[in-house]
């Protein structure tokens, strides 16, 4: 049972090696793509714009219904804030 | 040697045959370690993969964008004040986007709009087309050559008004394709129709899912921009050691404008699924904490069927180190069968099926969601790790309650007492 799950394992490795070659040319038309449209981010999140583009939102997008609307967003949970918001770029609010 | 090999084989013999006898119990407990080995191995491979293939696309992203900000808000960016930026020393290209979004109430879904070049001046503005040109090296010329179909066939360049260019994820969603008419909405309320010139290939979803690639026209007529403002500004630096420079000297001519380098934009997404952020440690600590549970009870002691089994083996001749090494095997067929299983359907769960047990979550409230499969990435560093967070912690655990019980006396242990 181990040998041949060992086996399989090592199968599906060769398909990783493998698959990373195909998929190398793939991955440059997308890197190329990106750079023709000049794209800044990932389509993972398209549920709110700040999900859509991490690294573009604004620094009160979380709040963007009222002020003490917080962010509501499930995709929210799983990301964290994007590093450039971190920097304090504004007078201090909390 | 070969007499230890000959009884290292006889004790996996018996070892296998005892948990054989023990059907039900064993089958729960693998069942329960494959599926705490699966999602630690899923959570993994998912975000290992991801950061990798995000790190190679991003490279391709803007050297710095420059937004304007108004009360800590994004604000369109006046296209005189651009002018001003090419003044900077070491930038070599300054060039206005135009993009945004557009909720179509119909799916509920937002779709990003994007002007393939706003035409606005550039200081070293090269008009000709610029075809997607594939980066190819020798290694991977064959493989280059199996991916012969492009990611589109309209050229960009030559966009019509009242066409446009859109991703898989909206065709999917609309139920629509090439040549068909969609009618938006506008900004005064007036219905504008634009016709699909093309579509971008599925394989690349993971960039292109939502797009909407349209003429500057038919964007300013939708929005009602006027023609002296774009959304935001990108740059292009000479030499790339000068660009937290540029960026803070971005900040000294337009004091509210905030500059973002690929390298935030880089860095970002190399923290995206943080194992500290929200979620994920919610979803990893429940496993985790199912797996100490699990592994403290296994701890805990020996039933009193295990060390009435292990009095009966010592009566017949067994010694201490001989149930040791039996027990040992038993937790190490136990936890290397579970080990393989969950990284095996981990394997096959995030690269094969599209990590489609995560996507209710990643899905979140998007109705247009991107259906990628990533490049499937997995190194010895990876399953290391995995192995010493899964294997050996259970294996420890259930060396030392057998020690204790195979050092009882074997009347002791077969009259049940002593528990």
């Amino acid at each position: 049972m181990v040998t041949t799950e060992v086996v399989i394992l090592g199968l599906l490795l060769v398909h990783a090696s493998r698959s990373e070659d195909t998929q190398h040319a793939i991955l440059q038309e997308k890197v190329a793509l990106f750079t023709r449209l000049k794209l800044t981010d990932l389509c993972l999140f398209p549920e709110a714009r700040y999900t859509r583009h991490l690294s573009q939102a604004d620094l009160h997008s979380a709040f963007q219904d009222h002020p003490l609307s917080l962010e509501h967003f499930p995709s929210g949970s799983f990301t964290e804030p994007p590093n450039n918001l971190r920097k304090s770029v504004h007078e201090g609010l909390d | 040697m070969r007499a230890w090999i000959e009884k290292q084989q006889y004790l996996i013999d018996f070892t296998l045959s005892s948990l054989i006898r023990r059907k039900v119990k064993n089958v729960s407990l693998l069942a329960l370690y494959t599926l705490i080995v699966f999602i630690l191995a899923s959570v993994m491979f998912f975000t290992h993969s991801i950061k990798k293939e995000a790190s190679v696309i991003l490279h391709g992203s803007p050297e710095i964008i420059v937004q304007k900000v108004r009360a800590g808000r994004h604000e369109l960016f006046p296209i005189r004040q651009i002018e001003q930026m090419k003044t900077i020393r070491g930038v070599a290209s300054v060039e206005g986007r135009l993009w945004g979004y557009y909720f179509d109430p119909d799916v509920g879904a937002n779709y990003t709009l994007l002007v393939p070049g706003t035409g606005s001046e550039s200081a070293t503005h090269n008009d000709a087309p610029a075809p997607i040109v594939v980066v190819e090296d020798d290694e991977h010329t064959e493989s280059a050559d199996r991916s012969a179909e492009p990611l589109y066939r309209v050229n960009l360049e030559t966009l019509k008004p009242g066409t446009m260019v859109i991703g898989e994820g909206i065709a999917r969603l609309r139920h629509a394709g090439t040549g068909d008419l969609l009618a938006f909405r506008a900004f005064d309320g007036t219905s504008v129709s634009l016709r699909i010139a093309d579509t971008f290939s599925s394989k690349s979803e993971l960039v292109s899912s939502d797009l909407m690639v349209v003429t500057e026209t038919d964007f300013r007529r939708l929005f009602g921009l006027p023609v002296d403002v774009v959304t935001d500004v990108v740059l292009t630096v000479n030499n790339p050691r000068e660009v937290p420079t540029v960026a803070t000297k971005i900040t000294k001519i337009l004091p509210d404008a905030r500059p973002i380098t690929r390298e935030e934009l880089l860095r970002t997404y190399d923290s995206i699924f943080n194992w500290r952020s929200g979620m994920m440690l919610v979803l990893l600590s429940a496993a985790v904490l199912a797996f100490v549970i699990f592994a403290w009870d296994k701890a805990s002691g020996l039933s009193a069927a295990e060390k009435w089994e292990i009095g009966v083996l010592k009566a017949i001749g067994w010694e201490t180190a001989d149930i040791i090494q039996m027990k040992f095997w038993e937790g190490t067929v136990v936890s290397l069968t579970a080990f393989f299983t969950g990284v095996i359907l981990a394997y096959l769960h995030v690269f094969l099926l599209s990590s489609v047990v995560f996507e209710l979550a990643l899905k979140g409230w998007s109705t247009l969601y991107p259906q990628f499969q990533l490049t499937p990435s997995v190194n010895a560093a990876q399953l290391t790790t995995l192995f010493f967070l899964t294997v050996v912690p259970y294996i420890t655990a259930t060396i030392v309650p057998i020690w204790r019980a195979a050092t009882l006396d074997p009347d002791t242990a077969m009259r049940r007492v002593g528990d």
